[in-house]
């Protein structure tokens, strides 16, 4: 089996790829959860709130989301330019 | 020729034989061990009933156990089985098997020794809930032990389908993947579903009343939880059923573990935190009845938007396999 440079190169493009996404997940992943724990917890306490609770909270899981999707950026950039 | 393949097929097994029992042990001892502790707590606080918290914390230790035989019988067959050596691609094939099932127990393991220990300290508090609080905890660790069964069924297909008609290259980068998938995609949501069960344990020995929705809200969210580890296990099957053109380049063979690996890690993170958001509105529906709808939407907003990025990785992950 015949291993060119390029092909090595391409090989390395395509597993960071892969590692940049699934470890790029791992943190948006658990920051989002926490943050919609938290609201939970806010809405059991003052369900009359409710409403501007659920706001705010998308709001900081969109903002806690941009991690992941720089991940999904780079893994792309690899994927289809580099 | 033969004798090599023969040679490596062996190491194979017993290296992926050693590491589905190491890693296998990981999970279920932490488990339980967060059980006894729990247990001994809860006797301190009501010696009188330590006969029924000594069950319900056996009950529950045999169940978080149970991920940790999965990986037993997987080492097992690995260490005392003469398999077939006819081409490379069981090397992989043997290596993928005992890493799907050792990191599959993991989450598992650990996620169910949750509702067993809180089962202990609510039935110290509230006697007269035991036999619901053993009821929903039974429910919710066998829920718990799903992805560990997901892991399992992986690492049987792998050891009972014959893969050496498959092209080596980039067979053995595929079978390996989809080990990685279906075994590090079991890790979140074991925990997160474990999470989610404590919580539903602890509210009802703390409201009584409350049992109905929290067992319910329970099942939604851990059924939310357990999407990623579903997704790890569809890309383990396409990863081992997509047959697959030799290729003698290098670059193909590492999109496809590239792909196991990218949806195997990328579940752990929405695993996790979909399992505290469940946790958290389970617990504030027991203390706060009358919210209940309210905080069931809000959960599943919010498991909704922490999905995404398992579901990015799940894009890269058929972007790898299909279109490069």
């Amino acid at each position: 089996m015949a291993i060119e440079g390029t092909h090595i190169v391409q090989a390395a493009a395509f597993l960071g790829a892969g590692l940049s996404m699934g470890l790029g997940a791992i943190g948006p992943g658990v920051g989002e959860g926490l943050a919609a724990a938290k609201a939970c917890e806010a809405i059991g306490k003052n369900p009359m709130e409710a409403g501007l609770l659920t706001r705010t909270m998308l709001v900081g899981q969109a903002v806690s989301e941009s991690t992941g999707i720089y991940a999904l950026v780079i893994a792309l950039l690899l994927l289809f330019v580099v | 020729m033969t004798d090599d393949i023969q040679v490596w097929v062996k190491v194979a097994a017993f290296i992926g034989g050693g590491m589905a029992m190491g890693f296998g042990a990981l999970g279920a001892a932490i488990g339980e061990g967060y059980t006894a502790a729990k247990a001994n707590e809860a006797i301190a606080r009501n010696p009188q009933i330590s006969g029924d918290l000594f069950k319900t914390m056996l009950i529950g230790q045999a169940i978080a156990e149970s991920a940790s035989i999965f990986a037993l019988v997987i080492a097992m067959i690995l260490l005392f089985t003469d398999f077939a050596a006819e081409s490379y691609v069981m090397v992989s094939v043997l290596l993928a098997a005992g890493l799907s099932m050792g990191l599959g127990a993991i989450g598992s393991g650990v996620g169910s020794g949750f509702p067993a220990g809180e089962a202990c300290t609510g039935i110290a508090r509230q006697p007269a809930m035991n036999g619901r609080l053993t009821t929903n905890m039974l429910i919710g660790s066998a829920v718990c032990q799903t992805p560990a069964i997901f892991a399992l069924v992986t690492s049987f297909i792998l050891l009972f389908t014959n893969f050496s008609d498959r092209p080596v290259s980039p067979t053995w980068a595929a079978i390996l993947g989809a080990g990685f998938a279906s075994g590090f995609g079991a890790i979140g949501s074991g925990l997160g579903g474990g999470l989610v069960a404590q919580a539903s344990c602890e509210g009802i020995a703390r409201q009584p009343l409350s049992a109905t929705p929290v067992t319910n809200v329970m099942l939604l969210g851990q059924a939310v939880t357990q999407t990623t580890a579903i997704y790890g296990l569809l890309i383990s099957f396409i990863l081992m059923f997509k047959g697959f053109a030799p290729s003698q380049s290098i670059a193909e063979s590492m999109a496809l573990l590239g792909a196991g690996l990218c949806m195997g890690i990328g579940a752990i993170g929405p695993g996790i935190g979909e399992g505290f958001t469940a946790q958290s509105a389970v617990k504030w529906i027991s203390r706060n009845q009358s919210a209940t709808a309210s905080l069931t939407r809000s959960m599943l907003v919010g498991q909704a938007v922490a999905e995404s990025t398992g579901i990015y990785a799940l894009v890269i992950s058929l972007v790898l396999i299909f279109v490069i």
